[in-house]
């Protein structure tokens, strides 16, 4: 399933709408490096809401794709992560280091937002 | 259960069918109802069993005992005496009632019909040997039915009462806008410290929180388990977007956290609770200032 990537202004979301394989995580992490520069967006936010499972493959690849989008010049946060997910995903031991995240995407928007402000 | 057929079935080949003997001993016990009631209700006075009740009550109490447990005899049917021990359980243990006096008064009840029993049929041991035959495995299984209604009914009050306790000891507050505090207070153990979390990650949901203040003074000792808890705590609430400040580590549990070598490097640590606020005010972006009065 293809996951929709929308411009908003200085940003891009992504909103996944349901599981993902892990070759639909892949394939949006390609899409969303190749647009981050493309559409000279200066943030990215990924909408995980409608998951309620994150696996390690899926933690790590979230991981990754804020990694790699720091490299090519915008920042990246996570929003939605439901209660139980968060719950279950620090229990394995996944607590995605150095990512952003935030309640929702009013918030992740605020987040980037303040972030952009910042720096210009 | 199986002993109980059998011995059905031994009273059967010999003479009357159980039923039969049962219908006799029934119609005794209406006969002598009164007689046999105001016996026991002297009894159980006598014991001093059921003292939290008044003398009237006992009475009433006794009377509705009774005709259930020859009701009971009769069908040979136990669900309306469950329902009524369920029933009398469920009113009298906010009174104080113990164990003990409930299976004292039953097994008193057996005793004082018993006792009857051995008076009427006197003159005659083979018959008096097959009516207690029929009534014994009866009675006994109206006094395990009684007993097991009010313990059940206990343990169901004890539950209720243990749910209750738990919900009371997490509390997740909210104090400003965007703002949580969650005061713990007592023992955590992994149940609750699961229970905790859960309830901190809906509030942080529920409250759109942005800090939230997670205050451990009243926490007398903390181990690894514990801490590893809390650390899982504050990361899951990071994932929600939220940032934690925990305060008020006693000494002890700041020299116990070092020495078994728990990172608490990652977590946001205040002294005490004021000072927690503060900064979380701050991280919101509130400034409290005093209100000067207008000379």
């Amino acid at each position: 399933m293809e996951v929709p990537i929308l411009k908003q202004g200085d940003f891009l979301i992504a909103t996944i709408q349901a599981a993902l394989t892990d070759a639909d995580l892949l394939h949006l992490r390609t899409a969303l490096l190749q647009q981050v520069v493309r559409s000279r967006s200066r943030g990215v936010i990924v909408d995980v809401t409608a998951l309620d499972l994150m696996d390690s493959f899926a933690s790590r690849t979230v991981q990754e794709i804020v990694h790699m989008i720091r490299l090519r010049g915008a920042e990246t946060v996570i929003v939605g992560i439901q209660p139980e997910v968060a719950f279950a995903m620090v229990q394995l031991g996944l607590t995605l280091e150095n990512v952003a995240t935030a309640l929702d995407l009013e918030e992740g928007l605020a987040y980037l937002n303040q972030k952009s402000k910042t720096i210009s | 259960m199986a002993e109980v057929q059998e011995e059905y079935a031994a009273v059967v080949l010999q003479a009357e069918p159980t039923s039969v003997l049962l219908r006799e001993l029934v119609a005794h016990l209406r006969q002598n109802r009164t007689q046999l009631r105001e016996e026991w209700a002297r009894r159980i006075t006598e014991a001093q069993l059921l003292t939290a009740m008044s003398k009237d009550e006992i009475f009433a109490e006794a009377t509705s005992v009774y005709d259930n447990y020859v009701e009971a005899l009769e069908t040979e049917t136990f669900e309306a005496l469950q329902a009524y021990a369920r029933n009398l359980s469920e009113r009298i243990i906010p009174r104080g009632v113990e164990t003990h006096e409930v299976v004292g008064i039953v097994l008193l009840l057996r005793d004082v019909l018993a006792r009857s029993l051995f008076a009427k049929y006197r003159s005659d041991h083979t018959k008096l040997n097959r009516i207690l035959d029929a009534y014994e495995p009866a009675a006994n299984r109206i006094a395990n039915t009684v007993a097991v209604g009010f313990v059940q009914e206990r343990e169901r009050v004890i539950r209720q009462q243990q749910e209750a306790i738990r919900e009371l000891s997490t509390p997740v507050l909210q104090v400003r806008e965007r703002l949580l505090i969650l005061p713990i207070i007592g023992v955590i153990d992994p149940q609750r410290a699961r229970q905790l979390t859960e309830q901190l990650l809906h509030g942080i949901r529920a409250n759109r929180a942005k800090v939230v203040v997670i205050d451990i003074t009243g926490v007398a000792a903390m181990d690894a388990t514990v801490a590893n808890h809390l650390v899982q705590t504050v990361e899951a609430s990071r994932l929600l977007g939220a940032t934690v400040i925990v305060t008020g580590l006693s000494p002890e549990i700041a020299q116990t956290l070092v020495n078994i070598g728990v990172d608490l490097g990652k977590m946001n640590t205040v002294g005490d609770l004021q000072g927690g606020i503060e900064q979380a005010e701050r991280l919101l972006g509130y400034k409290v200032v005093p209100i000067v009065e207008a000379s």
